[in-house]
């Protein structure tokens, strides 16, 4: 079966920056894909070539087994702007028609809006919505055409907390009717009890790619937190965040690192350990030093 | 395999850009009022208008400054601005094909210039001895759609290589150059020999005087007719190209 979306040996550059570099990659029908990166990583630069929006400077990238230039092989992508940028001076109904326009067998304005919490606010100008509803008048957009796949690029940013309920809703309704969706974010938590699949994008390159587990597990990191004045020199420790006496020590072995400081005869108080955080695993892979 | 129905989605996309327009009526009230303004302040307190063929010429005049006007900065400045909104980027994954939003945005765009010929006609017909026979007049209104198509693609051209801060002031300094030298707010017979050899080398004149022609003025001037024919095919080249090497805005 053609997946949704295929990227291979794809590279992009802006200049002298190279957004993606050499970056194979696939999504599977009816995956849910986080991918996750810090700002600049190339997600946006990803997201653009497989919305036809920009051209690759080497490699091939298939929408639906087709060049996603082609108007034809969008017809069964959905997509959000990264950026509220509706047109101010028309209604929401007029956008929300004109957009489904574009489509073969649109959903009806009413209900797309009502999914959305938008209820009642039609003919309204969407120059006059609240930041949350404009937000979530373009997260509906992305589902107004009955997509396979959606492409949403930092869609909590900027939602509200009803906005975000609605979205995760709509978002699982989505999947569970067998759509795929391929989202951007920097909320960690967010994804990780969404997504099945996370690749984690750095510098251009794909730095690790698995479920939450393996990502997770690709790194082995813990967290260990304590109260202590002072602390001897332990093994093991990678990196240390100290507020008044609030250690955070960071280890691939956290049992080990237990046993020194007990060893150490070293006095403490509120022994934690932690497993490493998705945001934890991203900041070991991607090299980031806090 | 999926079809798409281009000339339904033309139309869906020519309508958003009317309701867009329409909107903000100011805006449209300075398109349409433009053109008539300048005929009344360069051409009405004139007592050379007097003569019912100059008057003509007059307001045939300002009706292509209209035109040109019009379709220099809509689509200079107005596609420039709109590449800039992330809304446009959007627009662009939807499933319509180029071809789609370019008829809409052309449709629309005539569409505009057109109406502000409106008053010109109509403050010409009420207050100078200008006529013309009714099927010349439609002649003309086909020839001018004719005349404004380098400044369509040159407005095009602008629109999708630069950025707004660049279209308006490329547009600006295009514009006038381009209305005066081509001998739309001046007569041209009064022009001096090497302005009248550098008026013959812009599309201006060449638009004017085959407008000029249609309503059964002075035969155009061949240099200019020949400029105007490789300025409208140069300028349609470079639109095609900066349009397929626009990707929204770019970033550095």
């Amino acid at each position: 079966m053609t997946p949704p979306l295929r990227l291979d040996g794809v590279t992009r550059r802006y200049g002298e920056v190279t957004a993606l570099d050499d970056i194979g990659f696939e999504l599977e029908s009816g995956s849910l894909t986080g991918l996750l990166g810090p700002n600049g990583a190339g997600k946006s630069t990803l997201v653009n070539l497989a919305a036809g929006l920009r051209r690759a400077d080497a490699g091939t990238v298939r929408l639906f087994g087709g060049d996603p230039r082609d108007a034809v092989n969008r017809v069964a992508l959905g997509m959000t702007p990264q950026q509220t940028g509706l047109p101010d001076t028309l209604r929401v109904g007029e956008v929300v028609r004109f957009v489904a326009g574009h489509f073969p067998d649109p959903v009806p304005a009413g209900e797309l809006l009502d999914r959305f919490g938008l209820a009642g606010l039609e003919r309204r100008q969407t120059g006059g919505l609240s930041g949350g509803q404009k937000r979530r008048l373009v997260l509906a957009l992305a589902f107004a055409g009955r997509p396979r796949l959606v492409l949403l690029d930092e869609p909590t940013t900027g939602l509200d907390v009803e906005g975000r309920r609605a979205l995760w809703d709509a978002v699982r309704e989505f999947h569970a009717g067998g759509g795929t969706v391929l989202l951007t974010t920097h909320y960690l938590d967010e994804i990780e009890s969404l997504a099945q699949r996370v690749v984690v994008l750095a510098g251009g390159r794909i730095r690790a790619d698995g479920d939450v587990d393996t990502v997770r597990g690709t790194v082995r990191r813990s967290r260990v937190t304590l109260r202590a004045a002072t602390l001897p020199e332990l093994p093991g420790v990678e990196h240390t965040e100290r507020d008044g006496d609030r250690w955070t020590l960071h280890t691939a072995d956290a049992d080990q690192l237990v046993r020194d400081l007990v060893g150490s005869g070293a006095p403490f108080a509120d022994l934690g350990v932690a497993q490493a955080s998705l945001e934890d695993a991203f900041l070991t892979l991607t090299g980031a030093d806090r | 395999m999926t079809t798409i129905d281009t000339s339904r989605l033309a139309a869906a996309h020519a309508r958003y850009l009317v309701l867009e327009q329409m909107r903000v009526p100011i805006a449209v009230l300075s398109t349409a009022l433009f053109p008539a303004l300048a005929l009344v302040f360069f051409v009405l307190p004139f007592d050379w208008v007097d003569d019912p063929v100059q008057a003509t010429t007059s307001v045939a005049q300002l009706a292509l400054f209209g035109v040109l006007s019009g379709l220099l900065f809509t689509f200079g400045v107005g596609v420039a601005d709109d590449r800039e909104k992330p809304w446009d980027p959007y627009l662009r994954t939807l499933p319509a094909p180029p071809v789609a939003r370019i008829v809409g945005r052309l449709a629309v765009g005539a569409s505009f210039a057109l109406l502000g010929l409106l008053p010109v006609v109509v403050i010409g017909a009420l207050f100078t001895p200008a006529t013309v026979a009714p099927e010349r007049l439609l002649a003309a209104v086909a020839m001018l759609l004719v005349a404004g198509l380098p400044f369509l693609f040159g407005g095009l051209a602008i629109g999708y290589s630069l950025p707004t801060k660049a279209a308006l002031p490329v547009t600006q300094l295009v514009f006038f150059p381009m209305a005066f030298g081509g001998g739309l707010l001046m007569p041209p017979e009064i022009f001096p020999d090497w302005l009248q050899v550098a008026s013959g080398l812009l599309p201006s004149r060449g638009a004017r005087d085959l407008l000029i022609w249609t309503l059964g003025g002075a035969a155009p001037m061949a240099l200019a007719v020949v400029t105007f024919v490789v300025w409208t095919v140069a300028l349609a080249g470079l639109a095609v190209w900066a349009y397929r090497r626009d990707e929204g805005r770019r970033f550095r």
